[in-house]
């Protein structure tokens, strides 16, 4: 695990050190849903754009947005931007997602310098099946844009080889969770959390290979973990591994989740075809989907109610960032589907900052609902 | 404060009690459309109406946020309303005209123009578009609560509306129609089957010619008010907008606003204002808190009228962007295409709306909400930008600070107040007063 909490904790010094290394450009994206197989294939090394979780840069935002109902996520991302934490990055790219990153996306743009700016306007209705046409128009405009930056052509070959890469890391992370369905999991959801968002700004290259070695030891080791609950979380981004962490110190055990800082990322694959960018379109638009592009049918709710159940748990944590409003669309719906099946939940806010001592009395009444008074004394 | 409090002096309109009646007409009708046998519908006011419009003159349509404002309006029953729709889980940052609409649901009550509560109508299915975040999901979750509720399950079909601006290059724009076109024709196959009942063509193209002009026309009668002194101010404009977001591709509509633009001409020609003794002159990016739609009579009793908003003239009116400034849309027939089969009426309305209406454009594109902001308050003489931390639009709101700077580098006077287009428990009236007070002084009233 140690390469991985390297990663995690020098994200920044990482991508520094990558270009250098490489001499090739590094872009930030706002959203999942960018097809990072243009920019591996273009030699571009994707990194998702996180917030700092630091108290002293977030307010550089607020002369920008209206904190008072503004997505602490994002408003984190933009202050990390605008605290410089991402000078290394010469382009930024949006996916179109949510209302509140777009917005970080063009305070951004207007305000940081950078060489190269997209909006990709993914679509939002995914269920619809024109949804794969518009992607792959979209993807293509990207594609000619970031061809004209760069001065050169990405080739068939290039995206095939990229897919590949990607690819790959989905099937390794896919791997990784199937651990997680033992009784005693050998890796805990902490852990695995870094090992996902790690994923997301980490060359994928080099962390399949550190994924190879972890899922090797992952599945020769037994080891002892103290399950009293098996935890499922869901909901908005989440990064707050400590607070997993903290969790996980009480006994329960964080063995699946539905988040885009995990399973909604990578769980499905690119099927790979002839025609290789109508492929990339399709995986996009058939994932796991964000609730903001969950409509007009209620499909992620299946996806979380299978998770539930494969990964066998007895509890869901509901965490959403504050003023989510896709999340808060799905919270109602979300707690009824799972209390239906027999899964405790609880719905938890999160902020720029997320103080565990708060929390703790909070996440240990729902310990004791879930297991009951004893044994957390 | 009540409105009567300030003493200002206003020209009224000709037309209005015809307006109002209207409004009225319209809500009963929609809750009235069973007892003629008709088809109720429910969904945004920026849906593609004309569409459903082809199933027959009998179809009456109950737009959403127009709803959720007549709730608003209303203080004591929004604040019912909301609170039911908090109570079920609903969180109170949501869209503020949802809450108003779930909570009517949750409540059994139908608010009718003129306050009057009658048993909730549920729609016969849902229509609607996706471009915020909360769009689809409000119908979704309608339809969540009208089935548990009251056992009826309500089709929802949404059209995902990816627009750009007028930044954009053309070759983008054409692919973008082509995906919402390919949403509507497959949109019509739903409307057959889920009404049972046979498409007509040509009530189609009549709806879609219908909405083009209403559209059209509503951004001429707001280009009239860059006249000095300003014919309309608005408390007027909230008044006579709805028809576009309610019923823009009816003829009732139409017709209004034909009448609306002679008269508007004539209070140009003849140098009448909305107020008497204008001096100064402002402009807004947002609604109003809808139970106080009188909230500028403070600055207008001081000689400073509010001339327009982004919000009001470009929710439903349609403008293009030609030399750095905004003009009334072309008619599409004014440019040689003329609509002469269903093809020809979904890509025209597709293609009108799309790079028409300005606030679909600022949603996707927040530097063309700068720039289009910007036009708007130098076209209209504006002395100073009001803008609205509107808390029941997630939209209006989180972006202000942003838009506001943007528009000082540009040399704006640019003010802010904070508020809620429908959510009563948001609004501190006192609060906003001192605001338009530093504004009247420091434009020196």
């Amino acid at each position: 695990m140690e390469i991985f909490d390297y990663w995690f904790r020098e994200r920044h010094k990482y991508a520094e050190e990558w270009k250098s290394k490489t001499g090739g450009k590094v872009i930030g994206y706002f959203c999942t849903y960018i097809p990072e197989e243009l920019l591996y294939a273009a030699n571009i090394l994707p990194v998702r754009i996180f917030g700092s979780h630091d108290s002293r840069i977030v307010t550089l935002s607020e002369a920008h947005i209206y904190p008072t109902m503004y997505c602490p996520f994002c408003r984190d991302c933009l202050a990390s931007g605008l605290a410089g934490k991402y000078k290394y990055l010469d382009g930024i790219v949006l996916g179109q997602s949510c209302l509140h990153m777009r917005q970080s996306y063009h305070t951004w743009a207007a305000n940081i310098p950078v060489e190269f700016k997209h909006n990709l306007a993914i679509p939002h209705g995914v269920q619809n099946p024109e949804a794969v046409d518009h992607y792959l128009n979209e993807m293509l405009i990207f594609k000619g844009a970031l061809e004209e930056w760069l001065g050169k052509e990405i080739s068939m070959d290039k995206v095939r080889e990229a897919v590949e890469v990607v690819n790959e890391n989905r099937r390794l992370l896919r791997e990784l969770y199937e651990l997680r369905k033992r009784e005693k999991p050998p890796i805990l959801g902490h852990e695995v959390m870094k090992v996902v968002i790690t994923s997301q700004f980490v060359d994928k290259r080099e962390h399949n290979e550190a994924l190879k070695k972890l899922l090797k030891e992952a599945k020769e080791v037994d080891r002892d973990v103290k399950v009293d609950a098996r935890i499922l979380i869901t909901g908005s981004e989440n990064d707050e591994v400590d607070f997993i962490s903290h969790v996980e110190d009480l006994g329960m055990v964080v063995v699946i989740d539905e988040q885009c800082t995990g399973s909604r990322y990578f769980w499905n694959t690119v099927e790979v075809k002839d025609d290789i960018f109508r492929a990339i379109a399709e995986r996009y638009v058939n994932r796991p989907p964000c609730p903001a592009k969950d409509w007009p049918e209620r499909r992620r709710l299946d996806f979380i109610k299978q998770l539930a159940k494969e990964w066998n748990v007895q509890g869901a944590l509901l965490i959403q960032q504050k003023f989510c409003m896709p999340h808060e669309l799905d919270i109602p719906a979300l707690k009824e589907m799972l209390e239906g099946e027999g899964i405790k939940t609880y719905h938890l806010e999160f902020d720029v900052t997320v103080p565990w001592g708060q929390f703790k009395t909070r996440v240990e009444a729902f310990y004791e609902e879930l297991v009951g008074l004893e044994e957390l004394l | 404060m009540s409105e009567k409090a300030f003493k200002v002096k206003i020209n009224p309109l000709k037309c209005w009690p015809e307006a109002k009646r209207l409004r009225e007409v319209m809500y009963e009708e929609y809750a009235k459309a069973k007892e003629r046998g008709g088809i109720r519908w429910s969904g945004s006011a920026w849906a593609f109406s004309a569409i459903p419009a082809g199933l027959g003159d009998d179809v009456y349509y109950l737009a959403g946020e127009p709803y959720g404002a007549t709730c608003a309006s209303f203080m004591d029953l929004s604040k019912e309303l909301i609170s039911a729709a908090v109570n079920a889980g609903y969180s109170r940052d949501l869209c503020s005209y949802a809450l108003n609409y779930w909570g009517s649901i949750l409540l059994n009550k139908y608010v009718l123009a003129d306050g009057r509560v009658i048993e909730w109508q549920p729609p016969d299915f849902m229509w609607t578009i996706h471009t915020c975040c909360q769009h689809a999901k409000w119908y979704q979750v309608a339809g969540e609560l009208e089935l548990k509720l009251y056992g009826k399950k309500i089709p929802l079909y949404a059209v995902d509306v990816p627009v750009g601006s007028y930044r954009d290059p053309p070759e983008v724009k054409e692919k973008r129609i082509k995906y919402v076109v390919d949403q509507l024709k497959r949109g019509i196959e739903w409307l057959e089957k889920v009404t049972g009942r046979n498409y007509n063509e040509s009530r189609l193209i009549d709806a879609v010619k219908t909405e083009i002009e209403v559209t059209h026309l509503w951004a001429r009668i707001c280009e009239l008010n860059q006249a000095v002194p300003a014919p309309l101010d608005e408390r007027a404009i909230y008044a006579l907008f709805a028809f576009g977001p309610m019923n823009k591709h009816d003829k009732r509509s139409l017709e209004l606003y034909r009448k609306l633009l002679k008269e508007v001409e004539e209070r140009v020609k003849k140098g009448i204002g909305m107020i008497e003794g204008e001096r100064a002159r402002v402009v807004s990016n947002s609604n109003p808190p809808w139970f106080a739609t009188y909230i500028w009579r403070p600055l207008e009793a001081r000689g400073c009228v509010p001339v327009g908003s982004l919000y009001t003239f470009g929710l439903i009116g349609c403008w293009e962007v030609s030399d750095g400034k905004l003009k009334p849309r072309t008619l599409p027939w004014e440019k040689g295409f003329n609509i002469t089969n269903a093809d020809d009426a979904l890509w025209a309305i597709a293609e009108w709306t799309l790079n028409g209406r300005l606030m679909w454009q600022v949603v996707h594109d927040f530097q063309a909400y700068v720039d289009l902001m910007d036009m708007l308050a130098r076209q209209w003489k504006a002395d100073a930008i009001i803008l609205h931390y509107n808390k029941g639009c997630e939209y209006f709101a989180f972006c202000v600070p942003e838009l506001k700077r943007q528009l000082i580098k540009r040399g704006h006077k640019v003010f802010n107040y904070e508020g809620s287009m429908a959510n009563p428990y948001d609004v501190d009236l006192e609060k906003i007063y001192a605001v338009f007070d530093a504004v009247a002084e420091s434009l020196g009233l």
